[in-house]
């Protein structure tokens, strides 16, 4: 029987500060078979564990054509806020740790085909929809318009400024950035990321969107969307809950009757729409 | 339901010896320390013969009679969960090299043949739920091990305590499946049935004799009277709807002004499956173990998530339970999460009853409050 609980070691290929709390640990799993077997697809997240310390869950930020190439270098974004987290900030070029993944359900490619993708992330929830951005970029033909919706609280927060204005120049692409704070560098819009959502080309049938980041951004974007003529079922979204088992197992990273690490973490709008505003879940 | 041949009480001992001689560890109830727990066993005279039992909310004591029987009670704070789903077990540990490599190891898993003696049908209800939880999309290696090198023996309950509710959800006090094989208790001994083909196997051998028709009509329906005199029961209804129609009940803020979010319905109950992964490195840092451990929805760290703590009130740990024991239990395993062991009211220490709170919130139907 396949051991579910066992890591995979891995190593620090790369360490890039993003901000003085968020990094990127570019990571290669060492057993050349392991990495030749290992693919994922945009949305899902690994278990990073780091030595003594613990397990965390992460999304996968690459896309699955790094796999594909073989460059196999998982990259994960990771803000230090607890325990786990701002150890694993620490961790410099050839250090090792463990891998253990991929897990849950990513975002709806199937049936984003043929249609517009409006991309809505709040703070680091763009780390998730990044591998997205790349894979839905790879395939363009496949798709329409693509609409790339960031928000993050302080200006100074926002990572992967050079990618934004990559993609806003790529054709049939739409960014939009908003900072709740401005600095005077800031030449985006100041405000909620749902400020923005008026100026997106929203073709209401054939619109598909994917949300990600804090709860009350995404509720409010998910509403606001369905207000300006969306229906639910054309809203993705992902979630995060406690998870320490990452299989359904362990029970903390349950809402409602749904495990977030195996049921999502992307989940379609109106399996969560209930209860997403209630407190406690 | 033809009579089952059946073993004297005076040869009950030869049930244990021949379990013992075909390798196993023969696992039954005993009194420890003023209550039933389930340990290793070898002589019938450990078993917890003339043992009555009282509970109630908050309250849980034993009682000598002059009962020849070893069964006549209802349950302990706990049966065979611990025997599939270990209460603290070791994963994988691993190892830091020198040249500060990793290696990890998957920890050994538990294959020494147990029997248990005197499962009751909540209990067989209870296991074939973690099973559910344990072994489908992911098994785990761990449970799947324990389980398997299981045998049970069931003995369907005569005497319900008055915490007791099964008949309500349907799984006892008559036990229906998932035994090896199974005992209808009378003073004189014990009829004997056989629910797979190990147990078929196991009856053949031993010293049985032919059932008296009329004791076994007797013995049966001292399970129907056991049913009959149950008090307690869940609410009627859809209780997954009810429950999640009713989140702003104000008898959430209720029962969290008695509830202590101790957790203790939580570590008695024989659904619960919440557990926490913990890292134990070894004082050299030259190894460590990730263990997993029991964990509790009444605990602050189960709803932790990035420096947040989602349940910080009483109220919202309770009704998380609530909403999931009797809720959410039914999508995700088709059925409701409790079996009626009413194990949560007698080891609650402030006597909280979940069917008492069950009734109060659901009995407006759907409010819209929600």
């Amino acid at each position: 029987m396949i051991n579910p609980y066992l890591p995979l070691e891995a190593e620090v290929v790369e360490r890039i500060q993003e901000t003085p709390s968020i990094v990127t640990l570019r990571l290669r799993l060492t057993d050349p078979d392991a990495r030749h077997r290992f693919y994922c697809a945009p949305g899902q997240f690994n278990m990073l564990y780091l030595y003594g310390v613990g397990e965390v869950p992460i999304s996968i930020k690459s896309g699955p054509q790094s796999f594909l190439d073989q460059t196999l270098l998982l990259d994960h974004t990771i803000r230090a806020v607890g325990r786990v987290t701002r150890a694993l900030v620490k961790l410099e070029p050839g250090a090792k740790l463990g891998v253990r993944g991929p897990y849950g359900r990513g975002w709806p490619l199937n049936q984003a085909q043929g249609k517009d993708v409006h991309i809505i992330t709040g703070g680091l929830g763009c780390a998730p929809a990044v591998s997205v951005v790349h894979e839905l970029m790879r395939q363009r033909s496949r798709y329409g318009r693509i609409s790339v919706v960031q928000g993050v609280k302080h200006a100074d927060d926002l990572i992967w400024r050079d990618q934004y204005e990559h993609w806003a120049k790529q054709p049939d692409t739409q960014v939009l950035l908003a900072a709740d704070q401005a600095n005077a560098s800031w030449r985006w819009h100041t405000g909620m990321v749902t400020g923005l959502l008026d100026q997106l080309h929203l073709d209401t049938e054939r619109s598909l969107a994917m949300l990600c980041g804090p709860e009350p951004m995404m509720r409010a974007s998910a509403e606001r969307l369905i207000e300006l003529g969306l229906r639910p079922e054309q809203i993705w979204l992902s979630m995060e809950r406690n998870m320490q088992c990452a299989i359904g197992h362990c029970g903390h990273c349950q809402f409602g009757a749904a495990f977030v690490c195996k049921d999502g973490p992307v989940f379609n709008y109106p399996a969560v729409r209930e209860l997403l505003g209630t407190r406690g879940f | 339901m033809e009579t089952p041949d059946f073993l004297p009480i005076e040869r009950l001992q030869s049930l244990i010896d021949t379990l013992i001689d075909d390798g196993f560890r023969c696992v039954a109830p005993q009194v420890r320390d003023g209550a039933i727990l389930y340990e290793t066993l070898d002589s019938v005279k450990q078993l917890p013969k003339g043992i009555a039992q009282e509970q109630s909310n908050g309250r849980y004591r034993l009682q000598d009679t002059d009962s020849p029987r070893n069964f006549a009670w209802a349950n302990g704070p706990q049966a065979i969960k611990p025997l599939t789903f270990a209460p603290r077990e070791e994963l994988w540990y691993g190892e830091l090299k020198s040249d500060g490599s990793l290696k990890f190891y998957q920890a050994p898993t538990e294959t020494e043949p147990v029997a248990v003696l005197g499962v009751r049908a909540c209990d067989l209800a209870a296991l074939a739920l973690q099973d559910q939880h344990f072994q489908s999309t992911f098994p785990d290696p761990y449970y799947a091990a324990r389980r398997k090198r299981l045998l049970l023996i069931a003995v369907h309950c005569t005497h319900s305590a008055a915490t007791c509710f099964c008949h309500s959800t349907g799984d006892g006090p008559e036990a229906q499946s998932g035994y090896d094989l199974s005992l209808y208790e009378t003073d004189l001994g014990y009829f004997v049935t056989a629910g797979s083909l190990a147990g078929e196997m196991l009856l053949h051998r031993l010293p049985l004799e032919p059932g008296d028709a009329a004791l076994f009509a007797a013995a049966r329906s001292e399970t129907r009277q056991a049913a009959e005199s149950q008090q307690c029961q869940l609410p009627q209804g859809d209780l997954q709807t009810l429950l999640f129609g009713n989140l702003n009940h104000p008898q959430w803020e209720a029962v969290a002004e008695r509830c202590l979010s101790c957790g203790n319905c939580t570590q008695v109950c024989p659904t619960c499956f919440c557990h926490s992964e913990n890292e134990v490195p070894s004082i050299s840092g030259q190894s460590t173990t990730h263990e997993r451990q029991w964990d509790s929805c009444f605990s602050p760290g189960h709803s932790y998530i990035h420096g947040i703590t989602l349940r910080k009130e009483t109220a919202s740990r309770y009704r998380q339970w609530l909403t999931h024991k009797f809720g959410s239990w039914h999508e995700q395993y088709g059925r409701s999460g409790c079996v009626g062991c009413g194990r949560c009211i007698s080891w609650c220490p402030v006597g909280i009853d979940p069917t008492e709170e069950l009734a109060i919130i659901c009995k407006d139907g759907t409010g819209d409050s929600a």
